[in-house]
């Protein structure tokens, strides 16, 4: 079984009069466990391949799979019960609930699965002091910086142990030393819970963690490579 | 179920993030809820004297006659029961009151003028208690008992008879063999009424002399009986039904003044269309600020669709919000309205506006009712209705698509 399976995905998006191929031809194939970076300079597809395979956007044509499930076809409903379930996201834009505390964000997804409230305190506080962030977990993202706010939705993502984590730039604020907590833990994960991770980068010290690295250029995959983390 | 303490510690923070917006809608709800019960409270004080001056002017909550009288109210149709055996059946009852009384059409005559007027022979001690007349404001000297040879009628019948306290009138009436039955009585003092019409058309004598001059012995033509209220006046019915011969015709007072039960029907109509009028009013702005809640929300909506939450989850949490802002106002509206009624209790001056109410039959101090009914009513109302107008914004968030608002930079 797959943990991921694209099979010839296209998106178009209309701007103007021109049409834009933000997904050409798409076809992956990823392990459960595995470690895949997506790379490709901005406006290549990375964030519509994600949310893609996140259930967030539909393709003009093609099957998208997750964990052996044809997820292309499904109803938002369900939709939304693969995403809770089984998924952690990072987002590119826009991460985080502005009424809710450091600690209600992280625990949000777990509050929405039904996770008891004394679980959910402990797994979010954990979680917090793994990300650097013990301390801050009353301060709402309004008051805390970029890089912060960041953690927190890492945190959010892969709080409640979900068997594939889809993030889009996680490191996108944060200096190298975060950066490289970030990437460690996130390796952690993937070795003792066979986690698997889809990271969208330009950082290439990112791009040094995955095992797996995947070019894309103006929607088209241009370049897949094993590698050895680093 | 279980979402429901997220959904509405979410709704919460929402509502306090923009104060400035939520303040003014409470203060909205607020004023609506309190117009609508302030309102409904002096509208009650006015009707609710309206009828309690009625059903006292009847008297009595329940009235019992021979089946023959309301059509034919003369002394051949009285109750054929002697006073002795009706306060052996009603005296040890558990009524407030209870008065058996002779009530026939009669004319009086004074020296210049006659008129035609109702003739009641009361027990005036019996009677007190059914309040239509202030024994103690009535100009002279009200009855003093059933054996009174004296008379007491209204001070506007007083001037058109050109009579005064001290002076002589004549009733005539006529027996159960329809033979002329007349009398002189004193008049000892005059009353005043705000009941229209009450006061020129009614004149009281002791229940014994009035018995003697229309020769029926100690019979009389109606009994009445005070309950504990007029709301509540089966259970009055009831026990008289019980106990008295199914012969007699046993009325509730809306049955026999019909035009005092529909006023209040009348009324709960008003009062119910009243508040839907004043919700209406106040939801556009709910609806308004709901829209405006979740238009400046759009990212957040989308961000908690991406992460799993469901839509109808975001539609609760709309609905949550539009509740706790109605429950806020509502507070303080019930609040303020119990606030500004309670000192208002001891009844508020309207004489300047009730020159033209008085005929209505309003008086010229207005008591203002404030019904706990009504109040429930206005609650129900506000937050059912608000329920309603809730729904469409909260069904276009719930409709969002997530990844519009995820992937939306800036
Ligand atoms: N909603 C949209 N409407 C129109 N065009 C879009 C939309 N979303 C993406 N595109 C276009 O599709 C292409 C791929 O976009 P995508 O966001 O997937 O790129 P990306 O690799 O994530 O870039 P970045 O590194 O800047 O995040 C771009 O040319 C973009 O302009
Ligand atoms: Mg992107």
């Amino acid at each position: 079984m797959a943990a991921v399976r694209c099979v010839d995905l296209c998106k178009t998006y209309r701007q103007g009069d021109q049409d834009i191929k933000a997904l050409d031809h798409v076809s992956i194939e990823i392990e459960p466990g595995g470690f895949v970076c997506l790379s490709a300079p901005s406006g290549g597809g990375k964030t519509t391949l994600l949310n893609a395979i996140g259930g967030l956007d539909m393709p003009d044509s093609g099957e998208v799979w997750v964990a052996d499930r044809r997820i292309d076809q499904l109803s938002k409903g369900a939709l939304a019960e693969l995403r809770l379930s089984s998924i952690g996201f990072v987002f590119q834009a826009y991460n985080l609930i502005p009424v809710l505390t450091a600690r209600e964000n992280i625990e949000f997804v777990m509050q929405v699965q039904g996770v008891p409230a004394a679980e959910r305190a402990k797994k979010s506080m954990a979680i917090l002091e793994e990300v650097g962030l013990k301390g801050l977990e009353d301060r709402r993202p309004a008051e805390m910086s970029g890089g912060q706010q960041q953690r927190v939705a890492v945190a959010r993502a892969i709080v409640s142990r979900p068997a594939l984590v889809l993030a889009d730039e996680p490191t996108a604020n944060l200096d190298s030393k975060t950066s490289d907590e970030l990437m460690t833990l996130f390796t952690e994960l993937n070795e003792h819970h066979n986690t698997t991770f889809v990271i969208a980068t330009h950082d290439q010290r990112v791009m040094g963690y995955a095992k797996r690295l995947i070019r894309m250029l103006d929607g088209r995959i241009v370049d897949d490579i094993e590698q050895h983390a680093a | 179920m279980r979402m429901l303490p997220v959904l509405t510690r979410l709704a919460w923070r929402y509502l306090w993030r923009n104060h400035r917006r939520t303040i003014i809608m409470v203060s909205a709800i607020s004023i609506g809820v309190w117009a609508m019960i302030f309102m409904t409270a002096l509208s009650r004080g006015m009707v609710d004297q309206m009828i309690e001056d009625g059903v006292s002017a009847l008297p009595g909550h329940v009235q019992v006659h021979n089946k023959q009288f309301l059509d034919d109210p003369s002394v051949s149709n009285r109750i054929l029961i002697s006073d002795a055996e009706l306060s052996r059946t009603f005296d040890s009852a558990d009524f407030k009151a209870w008065a058996s009384r002779v009530k026939v059409p009669a004319v009086i005559s004074s020296e210049y003028e006659s008129r035609g007027v109702t003739l009641l022979g009361i027990d005036p001690v019996a009677e007190r208690a059914f309040g239509y007349l202030s024994y103690d404001e009535v100009e002279g000297r009200f009855l003093e008992g059933v054996d009174d040879n004296s008379i007491v009628i209204g001070r506007k019948l007083a001037d058109k008879l050109e009579t005064n306290v001290g002076k002589r009138v004549v009733l005539m009436s006529q027996d159960p063999e329809n033979e002329i039955a007349d009398r002189g009585f004193r008049v000892v003092g005059l009353f005043n009424s705000d009941v229209p019409g009450y006061e020129d058309g009614n004149v009281f004598v002791g229940k014994k002399a009035a018995q003697k001059m229309l020769r029926i012995g100690d019979t009389t033509t109606e009994l009445v009986f005070l309950g504990d209220s007029y709301r509540n006046v089966e259970p009055t019915y009831d026990r008289v039904v019980a106990s008295i011969d199914g012969t007699l015709d046993v009325k509730r007072w809306y049955e026999v003044a019909t035009y005092l039960g529909s006023l209040l029907k009348v009324m709960d109509g008003f009062v119910m269309i009243w508040m839907i009028v004043i919700f209406l009013a106040l939801s556009f702005g709910l609806v308004n600020t709901l829209v405006m809640a979740v238009f400046e929300r759009v990212r957040e909506i989308g961000l908690m669709l991406a992460l799993g939450m469901k839509p109808s989850h975001i539609l609760g949490q709309i609905i949550i919000e539009s509740m706790l802002l109605l429950s806020v106002g509502l507070a303080i509206g019930n609040v303020l309205s119990w606030a500004t009624i309670q000192p208002l209790r001891g009844g508020i001056d309207i004489s300047i506006v009730a020159q033209g109410m008085e005929m209505m039959g309003a008086a010229s101090v207005l008591y203002p009712r404030l019904y706990v009914s009504d109040m429930i009513l206005a609650n129900v109302i506000v937050l059912s209705l608000g329920f309603l107008a809730s729904l469409s914004p909260a069904w276009r968030a719930s409709r969002y698509e997530p990844v519009e608002a995820i992937t939306k930079v800036g």
